[in-house]
């Protein structure tokens, strides 16, 4: 397997900026298909795509799984509860016991950062990251930058992602992405949520949600997991909304209307309010319908053709 | 040292009177222009088509709609040559039940870009009856697969390449033969 993105998706950091937009010019025509009466063209007839999910996911999951359906390919959906996973099997083993059955691609979301490099290390298929601890998410930080593009040009765009960064590979792969592509980048939250010395990365930093709102083009805001307050991370969710939910009240003082972005799944009430992410500027719902078209098109490009049946074919050329 | 030799086959004038037979052949086989509808293959067969819609609307006054399809996720050789990296966008702008739907494009060599535009044609609907319109056909067929109308005939070696420009992207009609330099005896 081989192409122009290599054997693997792993994340957008070792990415250039032109197979970031190979793979989001690719998405353009998977929306279309989408839309059509029979949504299923062939290209993918007879690959085998394990989805092998080890978090709970339901977005991501169902997400891929359109897209490996929209395009043919053959699935199987292996989650944690109920494989032998639970029996003690590790990550290779069970990894190389699905690959001895003969598939082409495994998709995996893993609790543990660095995870899906390992296993994309040890097995001869595919291997796209759907999550991996709080390492990357590059499909999402696809279809985010795909999200931002159709509103206006990602070059010159100031995109502020707020909220918990220090747990979120959204944020990591949202931070790559959209610098690779020549955005302005910023963060903000509450201090005991964003990774010391984030500014190396060539991120702005602010401390109050309302100056991120006066810089930002747009905001990413993150999903503030409840276990959070658990940790001791933040007091309280209500103070966490009083100081940076994102708010029509803070978003009417802005002075650009801004495009709000959120990865799902929401806490209504917590880092956004209910009237922004139902409101005109939320795109929060393109995001999902992009999703599908973005892993289309990763499907798409990794799945590569074959050198021996290249050479036999020679000269039997189309035109 | 073997070189190429570039023929022409038709020039401006010859492109824009073969167009109108084809416009006119078509007519022929579907009296009917409302029940119409013209369908290019990305990238060139998409101009031909406007071209060919606009001549029936000359002869017709009627307006035939027109698509695009683009072939490349239906083709059979994703195997051997890999994804070709920019699928170009498809669109169909009316329902294909009970129209006479028919398929245009540049050259007809292999038949397979026409083999995979009829399946991807049947997931978009019925359509009453599907004709194939083509410039070129150059020969060298790999599949039973013929056109209805056809432009011109040139029978070709398989090194020969026919390349086909429209002024729409290319800022001249022509169609060209180059022919594959064979080494001298």
């Amino acid at each position: 397997m081989s192409g122009a993105l290599g054997k693997d998706l792993l994340g957008l950091e070792h990415l250039s900026a032109d197979q970031i937009r190979l793979l989001l010019d690719t998405a353009e025509p998977f929306k279309e298909i989408s839309e059509r009466a029979i949504k299923k063209v062939p290209v993918l007839r007879g690959k085998t795509i394990v989805n092998l999910f080890f978090e709970a996911s339901t977005r991501t999951r169902i997400s891929f799984e359109f897209a490996e359906k929209r395009l043919s390919a053959d699935t199987v959906n292996v989650s944690t509860s109920g494989s032998s996973v639970v029996k003690g099997e590790t990550l290779v083993d069970t990894a190389r016991n699905l690959e001895a059955m003969r598939i082409d691609m495994v998709v995996m979301r893993h609790g543990s950062s660095g995870a899906a490099k390992f296993l994309a290390d040890r097995i001869e298929s595919t291997v796209i990251n759907a999550g991996d601890g709080k390492h990357e998410h590059p499909t999402q930080g696809l279809l985010d930058l795909l999200t931002i593009r159709d509103h206006r040009p990602i070059a010159g765009t100031k995109v502020c992602i707020v909220g918990d960064v220090l747990h979120s590979r959204v944020a990591r792969s949202n931070i790559w992405g959209l610098l690779k592509l020549g955005a302005e980048v910023a963060v903000c939250g509450p201090q005991s949520l964003l990774p010391l010395g984030i500014e190396s990365l060539g991120v702005h930093v602010f401390r109050r949600v309302e100056e991120a709102i006066a810089w930002a083009d747009v905001l990413n805001v993150l999903r503030l997991q409840l276990e959070r307050m658990q940790a001791g991370y933040i007091p309280s969710l209500r103070e966490y909304y009083r100081h940076f939910g994102v708010t029509v009240e803070r978003l009417e003082k802005a002075p650009r209307d801004l495009l709000i972005l959120h990865p799902g799944p929401m806490n209504r009430g917590v880092e956004i309010d209910s009237r922004v992410a139902d409101g005109p500027h939320s795109v929060i719902l393109n995001q999902v319908t992009n999703g599908v078209a973005v892993r289309m098109a990763v499907l798409y490009l990794l799945a590569g053709g074959n050198p021996e049946l290249a050479e036999a074919a020679k000269g039997g050329s189309d035109r | 040292m073997p070189t190429d030799e570039r023929q022409l086959l038709l020039d401006e004038r010859a492109f824009a009177r073969t167009l109108h037979r084809m416009a006119l052949d078509i007519l022929r086989q579907n009296p009917d222009p409302d029940r119409l509808v013209l369908i290019g293959i990305q990238r060139r067969g998409v101009e031909l088509a406007a071209r060919l819609a606009s001549l029936l609307a000359q002869e017709t006054g009627a307006q035939v709609p027109r698509g695009a399809l683009d072939i490349t996720l239906y083709r059979d050789d994703f195997e051997v040559i890999g994804p070709r990296p920019l699928v170009g966008p498809t669109h169909l702008p009316v329902k294909l039940e009970g129209r006479e739907a028919w398929i245009v494009d540049d050259v007809l060599y292999s038949g397979r870009t026409v083999r995979a535009a009829l399946d991807e044609l049947a997931d978009f609907g019925r359509p009453g009856r599907i004709g194939l319109a083509v410039l070129v056909d150059r020969g060298g067929r790999e599949l039973p697969i013929q056109a209805d109308v056809v432009g011109e005939r040139v029978p070709t070696a398989g090194g020969d390449r026919v390349e086909v420009f429209v002024r729409e992207l290319d800022g001249r009609d022509a169609v060209e033969v180059v022919r594959a330099g064979r080494a001298a005896p």
